[in-house]
């Protein structure tokens, strides 16, 4: 068990490495520099900001100049943002974005996993097919679509909620933001948990508690529910990945300052420090869940901890 | 050789499943009015009206939609939303199938330490946010149409490539290959006449899931300002530019919206009937 | 009145006319035991399955079943519940599906004492102990706390029959509870049955396909065929005398090791066709816990002459699988050679000349896995063809192909089917068809019938030793089934974790058996002939594990006649009078009948 939870652990480092290399690459293969944007400077002014950031040495060196800031915490200046690093700014709206995600993620899990048992235990009843209907609607129905329209019915038809982020209070301003990004993973969650409780309870071995005489709930209780959420464990890493994509789109369309939208506006600014700060942040993250869901399972799953 | 029989079979079990018939024909039904459509409305897609701005869906004047900001129709405009938005999800779907059967079949073939270091790298990429990459390749690129195929084809082949490999792995057990060793028949002669018959179905399958998947991500892109470029357009595009009009013409926002919901949904409804219609767990075909 | 009664029992499935089940009764007093036997598909599994009340939602009964004077059929699962458990229980046949892998086995075994409030909760654990020990699993207070991955085969079953027996019923179904399990633990268990029963005086439901088990633990029996009642009636008298015709042929069928083999001795002095000379056949098992070396196949000789059929008789772990796939180039061999015609063939099957290849080839256990589910019957038979004989024209080709599904007992208009749409005899046939239409001259068989009903497998072995009749082919039968050996085979090679224990003629090997575990086996098999001899103390303990084997014999564990020598030497394969055999005590022991 051990010698399972280190090498997941050794194994994520590589895969981190990969990714800041891979993006630090992409970042600085593009045409065109940083500033190309503004107005074009006269050469030795050029230089002078090139040696300024840096962007005189060759590549390799500047990956490891890069590498050691990470380390030091330091991700560099911002390129656009002058008085800023990029650590200062993603300070400012990690918070933001956490308390965003972290809401999305709670009410999917309950949201989804109450839905998925619900459908699984009302098996074909009319609950199960409302159930399993809104769930391929969740899936189906891209963030960028349902956002809007529930800013629509909610804020504009009937005064319910603010539209954006600056009207109305902490509370309530929270609201539409969250169910949005929580959509559709409420979706994929209830699917998922339906058609995992639905496996265990047709199993084997739920038949055998059936013949020794335990009523429904017990079965649940005692037999089928550690094995029917373990797979929805392993959805965990996907399910952050997917939080973070909408909240992308969800920050854009209700004007939340958070991640999201520095990434978008860093990609389009060409700030590449900044970029690459968020996509290290980003992937940080979910390589991290990853590897504690890993480390779950191998605790959870005794077929794992006991060899 | 098979390949026929096997394409009869699915169509033949297909048709008893409801679902599958219902969805199919939505489908052709809306692809067939985004390629006839236009022939039959006197607009242009790009032609703009500022004296008729924004105006309500009618039947009159076959503004069936009603107008957009700039004056165009939108009638026609979302049934060219529709051709751009499937041609490029097929397209994309297309290009993550060959790379995800290709390394996926190779990696559950071939086996051992290359299986593992392959699949590695997959379960690395599958657990990142892709779509920053993706991001990022198209603003570092510029806006090319060429590279949307290439960078949703990017995303979507790890689903593909895992199935893939899952399938020719426990193919690769059945003891058919083992006979067919024996026979005689060579490792090419194996992947093509013993293993890849065999794929078929699961392909199929997941490539009605994948071709959904692509919509979304072009959508996605199109939706941030970086998909399809001015006077083109897709579904994508058309809610984005419908939500900041949202409170003046709702329709604007709604009814592209609608388009792209149906046709994901049918999308993916197909998909799970195929799935049961053709279990791969089961009998493969 | 009965303690359970069935009358015109039938059973459907939504969706489909044919029953399962049709007008099935009989019935069973307390103590008895009652034996059900038919082939696959017969329903004995779904009778089981009513009388539990265990059936899926989407089927339709009819008729009745009364447990103790409470209608079943009908009855709610709160009263369902307070029967199971208490009064009725179950033994199902797979233990590994049938134990929950996600909770531990003592927790499962005390879940039902408290669930059924048989007693308080601390009390509960020491009953559970109490019953573990009961059904023979060493150590107690240990087990309590593994999972059922843990365990082997054989044990799990015991924790299966432990937790059906807690309740102390009255009535215990068990379906197929042995089936899965090798011969020699199959005695045990069965013996573990016959023991608790008489302790306890609980009534037997034993669901089987074996005549053999049948007949060695059930007063009474009750045949089916296709959902129908054939005959019931006490064991014995059915057995001397069965009243219906199909039971007859059935009881005639079954695979017995009591009855003189049929085969001819063949001629000595013969060139054998093959030699496997000193074979090893390791494999690296990799795990989160480091790459570790099993031995399947360790330093193993014989030869198998024209015409000649060996068998290769072991239960699970004596590495007979690896050895075929060893032979015949599907795996390398550590060390060790194999020889066709006296030529040294490479280890790989990719490395063998076309003209070799064809001369060895393989059937499989599961007919319809090994066959391609993508093509038909025509081009599977046909493939071979084109490959060793590519000149051949198309007419001709269709022509071979056509000849040999008759020759296998199959008829062409079979020829555009896919596998899933054939049976299982049938999907075998096509496999023999495949391996037989290049003319081989040795044909391995990989537990080629174990997977086919008595009936049907008759008729394989039949199809086998004809065309071995006909054209000299050289077969070399891998199985566990003692019966079909006794059938079939010229000599026998008895294997035991990876090493050769006896090999012998047919009819030396079952009348005087010289290696001890050839004798456990032997015995272990249960005869269809409920006025056979009881069956002997079973042979104890379980197969080491591979990955851990014993120093010394590695069955010395478990031989009643092991002296100090065997757990500190490797005894060699010796030539004796009789054959040869690998044991110390070969000389002293007595083991014949």
């Amino acid at each position: 068990m051990l010698r399972y939870a280190l090498l997941r652990i050794i194994g994520a480092i590589p895969t981190l490495l990969l990714v800041i290399a891979l993006a630090f690459l992409m970042v600085h293969a593009a045409p065109g520099g940083p500033f190309d944007a503004e107005r074009v400077l006269p050469p030795e002014i050029e230089e002078n900001i090139a040696r300024a950031y840096n962007l005189d040495e060759s590549l390799p060196q500047q990956f490891l100049r890069y590498l050691g800031g990470l380390v030091r915490g330091d991700l560099g200046p911002s390129y656009r943002y002058r008085d800023y690093t990029v650590a200062e700014l993603i300070g400012n709206a990690l918070p933001l974005s956490m308390q965003l995600g972290v809401l999305a993620m709670l009410l999917a899990i309950v949201a989804g996993i109450a839905a998925g048992l619900t459908a699984a235990l009302s098996k074909n009843s009319f609950v199960d097919r409302l159930v399993t209907g809104i769930a391929m609607t969740g899936i189906s129905v891209p963030v960028f679509v349902v956002a809007p329209v529930m800013v629509l019915v909610f804020a504009v038809y009937l005064h319910w909620l603010p539209a954006s982020w600056t009207g109305g209070t902490d509370i309530s301003r929270l609201v539409l933001p969250v169910v949005a990004l929580a959509l559709p993973q409420i979706a994929y969650i209830a699917r998922l948990t339906r058609a995992s409780m639905i496996g265990v309870l047709s199993s084997d071995y739920v038949r055998t508690a059936r013949a020794q005489g335990l009523k429904t709930s017990s079965i649940i209780r005692y037999h089928a529910l550690k094995p029917a959420m373990l797979p929805l464990l392993s959805y965990m890493g996907p399910a952050l990945a997917g939080i973070l994509t909408g909240s992308v789109v969800v920050e854009q369309i209700f004007g939340i300052p958070g991640l999201g939208q520095f990434f978008i506006r860093g990609a389009l600014n060409r700030d590449y420090t900044l970029i690459l700060g968020i996509v290290i942040v980003y992937a940080t993250l979910v390589i991290s869940l990853n590897l504690v869901v890993d480390l779950l399972y191998g605790i959870l799953d005794p077929r794992i901890r006991r060899q | 050789m098979s390949y026929g029989a096997a394409i009869r079979q699915i169509l033949r079990k297909s048709g008893d499943n409801k679902t599958i018939v219902v969805c199919s024909s939505i489908l052709l039904l809306i692809a067939a009015i985004a390629l006839l459509g236009p022939l039959l409305s006197p607009h242009h897609f790009a032609s703009t009206d500022f004296e008729n701005r924004f105006m309500l869906p009618s039947a009159g004047d076959w503004h069936l939609f009603g107008t957009d900001d700039l004056g165009r129709d939108l009638f026609v405009r979302t049934l060219l939303g529709v051709k751009v938005t499937l041609f490029v999800a097929i397209v994309a779907s297309c290009v993550s199938l060959g790379i995800g059967v290709a390394y996926g079949a190779i990696a559950g073939y071939v086996g051992g330490k290359v299986d593992a270091i392959m699949m590695r790298a997959v379960d690395a990429l599958y657990a990142l946010p892709f779509i920053f990459f993706v991001i990022l390749l198209m603003v570092v690129f510029e806006r090319n149409f060429l590279l949307i195929f290439v960078a949703i084809g990017a995303i979507n082949w790890l689903d593909m490539a895992r199935i893939v490999r899952g399938q020719t792995l426990s193919l690769k057990q059945r003891e058919f290959v083992d006979a067919a060793r024996l026979i005689g028949v060579s490792t090419p002669g194996i992947i093509l006449r013993h293993i890849t018959p065999n794929l078929f179905g699961v392909v199929v399958v997941y490539m009605t899931l994948t071709i959904p998947q692509a919509i979304l991500v072009e959508s996605f892109l199109s939706f941030l300002g970086l998909g399809v470029q001015e006077p083109q357009t897709s579904l994508g595009a058309l809610v984005n530019s419908g939500v900041s009009t949202m409170e003046r013409a709702p329709w604007l926002l709604l009814i592209p919206a609608l388009i792209l919901a149906v046709i994901l949904l049918c999308f993916n409804f197909l998909g799970d009937g195929l799935r049961d219609v053709a279990d791969p767990k089961e009998k493969t075909l | 009145m009965s303690l359970l009664d069935v009358k015109d029992l039938s059973i459907r499935y939504a969706g489909s006319a044919k029953p399962v089940v049709n007008d099935l009764s009989f019935s069973i007093e307390a103590g008895q035991s009652l034996g059900i036997v038919g082939e696959s598909g017969a329903g004995k599994t779904q009778t089981a399955m009513a009388v539990m009340g265990l059936l899926p939602a989407n089927a339709v009964t009819g008729g009745s079943i009364r447990f103790d004077g409470q209608e079943f059929l009908s009855a709610a699962p709160d009263i369902l519940n307070r029967y199971r458990a208490r009064r009725i229980a179950m033994v199902f046949q797979d233990p590994m599906t049938a134990l929950n892998p996600y909770v531990m086995i003592g927790d499962q075994l005390r879940r039902i004492l408290l669930e059924h409030k048989i007693c308080k909760s601390a009390e509960a654990r020491e009953r559970t102990l109490a019953m573990l020990q009961r059904v023979g699993l060493p150590d107690a207070e240990r087990q309590y706390g593994v999972f059922p991955h843990q365990l082997s085969g054989g044990m799990r079953q015991r924790v299966m029959i432990g937790a059906a027996l807690l309740g102390e019923p009255d009535l215990l179904v068990a379906d197929e509870p042995t089936t899965a399990l090798d011969v020699t633990v199959q005695a045990q268990i069965l013996g573990l049955l016959r023991e608790l029963r008489s302790q306890s005086n609980t009534a037997l439901l034993l669901i089987s396909h074996d005549l053999g088990v049948v007949a060695g633990n059930c007063e009474h029996m009750l045949m089916m065929d296709n959902g129908r009642m054939l005959e019931e009636g006490p064991t014995q008298e059915i057995f001397a005398a069965p009243s219906n015709e199909r039971t007859a042929r059935l009881i005639a069928a079954a695979p017995r090791i009591d009855v003189p083999t049929k085969t001819t001795p063949l001629p000595a002095g013969v060139a054998p066709i093959i030699e496997v000379d000193k074979v090893s056949v390791s494999f690296r098992e990799g795990r989160a816990s480091g790459k570790r070396q099993l031995d399947a196949v360790r330093s193993l000789s014989f030869t198998v002459a024209p015409g000649e059929t060996i068998a290769i008789v072991g239960e699970s772990g004596s590495g007979k699988t690896s050895l075929a796939r060893a032979i015949v180039g599907l795996i390398p061999m550590r060390s060790g050679a194999v020889s066709y015609a006296g030529k040294k063939l490479p280890g790989l099957v990719q490395s063998r000349p076309n003209a070799i290849r064809r001369q060895l080839q393989m059937v499989f256990q599961d007919p319809v896995t090994s066959l391609n589910p993508a093509m038909r019957v025509a081009e599977i038979v046909a493939e071979p063809i084109s490959i060793h004989e590519p000149k051949k024209k198309k007419a001709e080709q269709e022509q071979d192909v056509n000849q040999m599904l008759r020759h296998v007992g199959l008829g062409i208009e079979l020829r555009e089917r896919y596998p899933h749409e054939l049976s299982g005899g049938q999907a075998q046939r096509v496999a023999i068809a495949r391996a037989l239409v290049v003319r081989p001259k040795v044909l391995i068989c990989d537990e080629a019938v174990a997977a086919l009903d008595g009936t049907i497998q008759s008729e394989i072995l039949h199809l086998l030793q004809a065309e071995q009749a006909d054209t000299g082919l050289a077969l070399i039968f891998i199985t566990h089934d003692l019966s079909v050996v006794r059938q079939i085979s010229h000599r026998v090679l008895v294997m035991y974790m990876g090493r050769v224990c006896e090999v012998a003629t047919n009819e030396r090997m079952f009348k005087r058996p010289q290696h001890p575990y050839t004798k456990a086996m032997i015995s272990s098999v249960p005869v269809p002939d409920p006025g056979a001899k009881p069956a002997e103390v079973p042979l104890a303990g379980e197969v080491s594990s591979i990955l851990n084997p014993p120093a010394g014999c590695p069955f010395h564990p478990r031989c009643q006649h092991a002296v100090a020598r065997c757990s500190e030497q490797v005894p060699e394969l010796e030539s004796t009078a009789s054959g040869s055999v690998a044991c110390f005590r070969a000389n002293e022991l007595d083991l014949g009948y």
